[in-house]
């Protein structure tokens, strides 16, 4: 947990005092993500360095799980926090291999263990040890620079990571990559994580919480799902977009929305049992499962109204199918595609465990604004 | 790369010259003659060298912990006046040097040496102060941010990063070095300047020359080393000549 108690940053300079950052308040429960968002110069960069005191505080406290750090030693503070700073800051002088066992180096470990780490850290980037290990940053592409700039940090198991702008310098289908991975490392290291960032669209796929800034000043502090439905001002709707409501759409799982009783028939049902189903749900149609309750087609009312027989014998092919765990933009995108108002959705194996529809995803986002706006 | 390239022509064109010199030596008997003075040359070569490594070795000792001490922040306000003072130095020319070596300290190696220091102080000092002062500030504020104390961050990001433009100053300092040292020999040093400047006394060409080609190899021969040196110590990640 990192807490962040009033800190306050004010620099002395010619023109006179600037205060990046005015009492700034927060508190990052263990294992989350939170991400400062806010336009250049808003003092994001200035937060995370007094928390490992690159830049001291003015005035304030940093609270890290519990412990007051300003009672701790500047140097043992900064080997338990991972830290990566805005600009490539791989050390060129160094291989990859020196560069990633800087801190456990400093920590005093035997050679054999930090040599183990460097490339259990490279495997889960997938980059191989044995390739890797030996080169210079200078011979490698950009994108492999910034993994090997990130695992660096995670190099001695730091529980505290802070992060400035890591993918800030990378090219956007590149970025998205390295995101998903950072994220399912996340998923298994279960860090507690400040990052920076001014891509709200970042901001909203990393955070748990997004802290927006102004000029110095923390605006809001919340989960992204709440800053996109309930901006606290005018500043923080602008700075995530008059498209917020869509963006929310990113945020939430099909699994989530779906209605989890879907209705379906099976091949050796016959249509006017369909119909029948069809009619009682008010449905213009109904998905077709065989006998893994996978969803191989769809029956409309319409055939099953003008035909005779089984529905294994009458079924067209399906619309779009969506995954228990697309987020609704992927599935939105699917029914805008298909030019359907539902889709079944499926589990990991592929069986049928609900149905989504677009009144369905209006209403959920709907909802937030009704029960809290 | 164009460097590079341009340096191996150099060199080749360098070598072709020696071996024609050579043989034009060999054939109209010069090489004869100036074998003649071959003790001499020997005795003299050890002379300038001892001048030359004693001199070139103290500014070497002294000027990179300068360097270092002008690059620290905390005197980041006096290190520019230094570095000017240093480079009003550098204007004074070395046989201005070498006099006013020898009026405060007489003749002998001792003056010769002290002087020879001086005028090569000068590009180590300069080079190992910008160039740890030209390491991105950045990586400094990741090493510290790792963790690194200040001493760590000197001598495994600073001096590992810097150390290139460091030799390049040590070689350009003992460029002049050697090349100076004949001069050493009006303040009563002991170095090749003794056959050169007896020999342009004495009206006696091939005398000069066994004190100039000398000196030339030996300037040569420490140059050659020097890049050795740097390509071996220069990390491959920071090192121009390890690049492909
Ligand atoms: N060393 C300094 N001296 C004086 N002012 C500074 C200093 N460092 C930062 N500032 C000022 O503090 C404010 C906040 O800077 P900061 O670097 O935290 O911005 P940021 O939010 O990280 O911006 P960006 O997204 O561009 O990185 C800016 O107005 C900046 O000019
Ligand atoms: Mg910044």
């Amino acid at each position: 947990m990192i807490k962040l108690d009033n800190l306050t940053k004010i620099f002395d300079t010619s023109e006179g005092p600037v205060t990046a950052a005015d009492h700034i308040s927060m508190e990052v429960p263990s294992g989350e993500i939170c991400v400062l968002l806010g336009p250049s110069g808003c003092g994001k960069t200035t937060t995370l360095k007094m928390i490992n005191r690159i830049i001291p505080a003015t005035s304030g406290t940093v609270f890290i799980n519990g412990e007051d750090t300003s009672a701790m030693d500047t140097v043992d503070l900064r080997r338990s926090i991972g830290y990566v700073i805005q600009q490539i800051g791989l050390f060129p002088n160094m291989t990859i291999e020196e560069n990633i066992s800087v801190v456990p180096r400093l920590l005093g470990w035997q050679p054999e263990r930090y040599k183990a780490r460097a490339s259990e850290l490279l495997d889960m980037v997938a980059l191989d040890p044995s390739t890797f290990l030996k080169r210079y940053p200078n011979e490698l592409s950009g994108g492999q620079q910034q993994r090997i700039w990130v695992i660096r940090a995670l190099a001695a198991d730091p529980p505290v990571m802070l992060m400035d702008e890591p993918f800030g310098a990378i090219d956007p289908i590149n970025r998205e990559v390295i995101q998903d991975e950072f994220l399912k490392m996340q998923a298994e290291l279960n860090k507690t994580i400040l990052f920076v960032s001014h891509d709200i669209d970042e901001a909203v796929k990393m955070a748990d919480k997004i802290a927006i800034f102004r000029a110095g000043k923390l605006e809001q502090y919340a989960s992204p799902d709440t800053i996109l439905a309930h901006p606290a001002n005018e500043f923080v709707a602008g700075f995530v977009g008059s498209d917020r409501t869509l963006k929310r759409l990113q945020l939430v799982r099909a699994g989530q929305v779906m209605g989890a009783r879907p209705t379906f028939v099976q091949p050796q049902q016959s249509l006017s049992e369909a119909l029948v189903i069809m009619e009682r749900n008010e449905h213009r149609s109904i998905t077709l499962v065989n006998s893994q309750h996978e969803p191989i087609g769809i029956i409309s009312r319409d055939v099953a109204w003008n035909h005779q027989g089984l529905c294994g014998e009458h079924y067209e092919g399906l619309h779009g199918i969506a995954q228990q765990h697309d987020d609704l933009r992927t599935v939105v995108a699917q029914m805008f595609t298909a030019d359907s108002s539902w889709l079944p959705v499926v589990d990991d194996q592929g069986r049928l465990v609900g149905d989504i529809t677009q009144r369905g995803i209006t209403h959920h986002l709907g909802a937030t604004y009704r029960t809290q706006g | 790369m164009l460097f590079n390239q341009a340096r191996r022509y150099l060199y080749f064109g360098l070598l072709l010259l020696v071996f024609i010199t050579g043989v034009w030596a060999e054939r109209s008997g010069v090489l004869a003659e100036l074998l003649e003075y071959d003790e001499d040359i020997r005795y003299l070569v050890v002379a300038h060298l001892k001048l030359t490594l004693i001199s070139g070795g103290l500014a070497v000792l002294i000027g990179i912990p300068l360097g270092i001490v002008l690059s620290r922040p905390s005197l980041a306000r006096h290190a520019e006046t230094a570095m000017q003072l240093l480079n009003i130095g550098t204007t004074v020319p070395t046989l201005a040097l070498l006099a006013l070596a020898m009026s405060v300290l007489g003749i002998g190696n001792g003056p010769a040496i002290f002087g020879l220091l001086v005028a090569t102080l000068l590009p180590i000092v300069r080079n190992t102060y910008t160039g740890l002062l030209a390491v991105p500030a950045h990586l400094k504020e990741a090493a510290s941010g790792m963790g690194m104390l200040p001493r760590q961050l000197l001598w495994q990001v600073e001096l590992p990063n810097a150390l290139y433009v460091i030799l390049a100053g040590v070689r350009t300092a003992l460029a002049i070095n050697v090349g100076t040292a004949p001069l050493a020999f009006l303040i009563g040093g002991t170095s090749l300047g003794e056959l050169i400047f007896t020999g342009i006394a004495v009206d006696e060409p091939i005398m000069m020359l066994a004190g100039a080609v000398p000196t030339a190899l030996l300037a040569i021969t420490i140059d050659f080393s020097l890049g050795l040196l740097a390509f071996v110590l220069v990390s491959k990640g920071v090192n121009p000549l390890r690049q492909r």
